[in-house]
């Protein structure tokens, strides 16, 4: 049929066209209705294990190779520089508590010596990271392939060259386009969508319509970005009336949190395409956008908020990160601000797995579109978000100076 | 993830931060590459932001205070010896190291040290005395927004009682430590001779 559409004499045209087709119904049928629907195919995880054997293959390659070539190879990971017993946060507490103290045991609310074991298991996470400690040095040592995250070995062995020079080709001829198509589909889609869901009165069935487009279009930039996500405790997932609290390392945590559960969003009117995301999200159900110069209100921000969470039938609040290190200012301000609102605060912790690549966004050096473009052309971003207990009044109201931060410190899981 | 740490830090380095702070080599250069994987701006310090992004400190209730304590005066960076030297303090006290020399000051990682460390976590202000105020601070961070003030005032009200010895309604440093004299053991653990991995 393709022979009537194309002149005959150009078989490129003709190949081109069906190689087309066939990839967006490839393209549909596995990534985009599998999206829609909220069903996994399983071929993301598929994915990690290959990628996984390859990179223990590439590691041991660097090995033999570093060997007879005489390069030092420096492991510095032998074993965990922490010796931990695990105890609850109470259990440490008492402790504490009795080995100095002489007095009586069962009444005091608070003592001066409790900051010991927040302070000791602050100094314990910056000293090491939960997420490192679980591997051992062989997969730290691994090389995802990836110059940008090491810098010396692929001369090592012919071998490896080729491998990463394959890899290169794969990531960016084949996965670069691949998702980039994903993620305009998934941009397109939301503004239409929730445009379209704008139009109609408010009501029940409007929120239900804009919470399945907003999740729809969430699952497809997830799967633009290859992003597999394991989500820890969901009994803990925030509700309307709260606040979500997450350590945002990158924009990209907005869309691995809003695709498992509907948010209101905080942060600034940005122009452009963004600004046209945003405005296209604020008629399909209520987010908070600020504009630049109401930013530096504080009292305005609490007031908004505030607003906001008292309305039960609104969706619960995520705040959007806007950058790191040079302009961080708003986001924290925006984190002062909720913690004066005193309402529920529901801590997510979100954790990349380093093995893949670093999410991180440095936005001196990297533009939005850079660093999504660097993000799009990995491997795959793979990370754990563990949804942590919330933190409510009644939990305060017995006065036990600790109890607010039993359940989130005690979570060693994260 | 690790190889770029271990071109960057010399021997005659690693020597003279085992001897300020008392760490092992192998323990100098885990931390080293800890230092680097947190340095995302690539410049050899640390920002505060830097501290921030670790998940388990941007929760803990003292998380601002710690990391304030690794910045000295006024700086907002740190380099790679400032941070250890922070980080010494928490090394389990060394019991069986004598002291030959009277004029070598007092190991980094000393009981006095380490309490030390924790008042200054309480006084803000650095005039070596915690006021009812600076308590009140640590309490409301601690307890969250939710218990009145007045709560939170009999609380520190009590405290002050019990720990103030000359009247002066402040707890000094002596003062402080007659209260929190506790063992510090499991204040600081760090391995001296056992090391294992934590699955939990």
């Amino acid at each position: 049929m393709a022979f009537f559409f194309f002149p005959f004499d150009s078989l490129i045209c003709v190949l081109l066209g069906i190689s087309f087709t066939v990839w967006f119904t490839l393209l549909l049928v596995f990534i985009i209705v599998p999206a829609i629907f909220g069903v996994s195919l399983g071929i993301r995880k598929l994915y990690m294990k290959t990628l996984l054997k390859i990179f223990k293959w590439a590691t041991l390659r660097i090995e033999r190779g570093a060997k007879e070539k005489n390069h030092l190879l420096y492991k510095p990971y032998t074993n965990g520089i922490i010796a931990k017993e695990p105890m609850s946060l109470e259990e440490e507490i008492k402790e504490i508590r009795r080995s100095g103290s002489s007095k009586d045991l069962s009444s005091p609310e608070f003592e001066m010596s409790d900051i010991f074991y927040f302070c000791r298991k602050g100094v314990e996470s910056i000293m090491d990271d939960e997420v490192t400690k679980r591997f051992s040095p062989e997969e730290l040592e691994s090389w995802n392939l990836l110059t940008r995250s090491n810098y010396n070995f692929q001369h090592i062995s012919l071998r490896l060259t080729v491998l990463w020079g394959l890899g290169l080709l794969i990531r960016y001829c084949f996965l670069l386009p691949l998702r980039i198509t994903l993620a305009f589909t998934g941009v397109g889609l939301l503004v239409v969508g929730t445009t379209m869901v704008g139009i109609l009165p408010n009501g029940r069935f409007k929120n239900f319509l804009s919470e399945k487009v907003h999740l729809m279009c969430y699952r497809i930039c997830v799967r633009a970005l290859t992003a597999i996500i394991t989500y820890h405790d969901s009994e803990n997932k925030p509700k309307n009336g709260g606040i979500c609290v997450a350590n945002h390392t990158s924009p990209i945590d907005v869309i691995i949190l809003a695709s498992d559960g509907c948010y209101a969003m905080v942060g600034q009117v940005h122009g452009g395409l963004m600004g046209i995301i945003q405005r296209s999200m604020v008629k399909a159900c209520p987010h908070i956008w600020f504009e630049r110069s109401e930013v530096k209100d504080r009292s305005l921000v609490a007031k908004r908020l505030s607003d906001h969470v008292e309305d039960k039938t609104k969706l619960p609040i995520l705040i959007f990160p806007e950058g790191t290190c040079i302009n961080n200012t708003s986001v924290m301000m925006f984190k002062k601000g909720s913690f004066e609102i005193g309402t529920t605060m529901y801590p997510v912790a979100i954790k990349y797995d380093p093995r893949f690549g670093d999410a991180f966004w440095n936005s001196s050096k990297y533009g939005m579109v850079s660093y999504l473009l660097r993000m799009m052309s990995s491997w795959a971003i793979v990370c754990s978000v563990w949804y942590l207990p919330p933190v409510t009044r009644e939990c305060l109201s017995n006065g036990t100076a600790v109890c607010c931060y039993r359940t989130v410190m005690t979570n060693s899981g994260v | 993830m690790g190889s770029r740490a271990s071109t960057l830090l010399r021997d005659e380095e690693i020597e003279e931060i085992k001897k300020e702070t008392g760490f092992s080599h192998s323990q100098i250069t885990r931390l080293y590459s800890r230092f680097t994987s947190l340095d995302k701006g690539e410049n050899g310090t640390l920002c505060r932001e830097d501290f921030q992004r670790i998940p388990e400190l941007a929760i803990n209730p003292l998380g601002d205070r710690i990391i304030n304590a690794f910045f000295p005066e006024g700086e907002d960076q740190v380099n790679f010896r400032g941070f250890m030297r922070t980080l010494a303090h928490f090394r389990p006290i060394d019991d069986h190291e004598k002291n030959k020399d009277p004029n070598v000051s007092e190991p980094l990682n000393s009981r006095n040290n380490k309490l030390l460390f924790a008042f200054r976590l309480y006084d803000l202000d650095k005039d070596d005395k915690i006021s009812r105020d600076e308590l009140l601070q640590v309490l409301r961070m601690m307890v969250g927004v939710n218990i009145s003030d007045d709560q939170l005032g009999s609380i520190a009200d009590r405290t002050i009682q019990e720990a103030d010895q000359d009247g002066d309604s402040f707890i000094s440093f002596t003062e402080f430590i007659k209260t929190a004299n506790t063992s510090l053991e499991p204040w600081a653990r760090l391995p001296g001779t056992t090391l294992h991995h934590c699955h939990c």
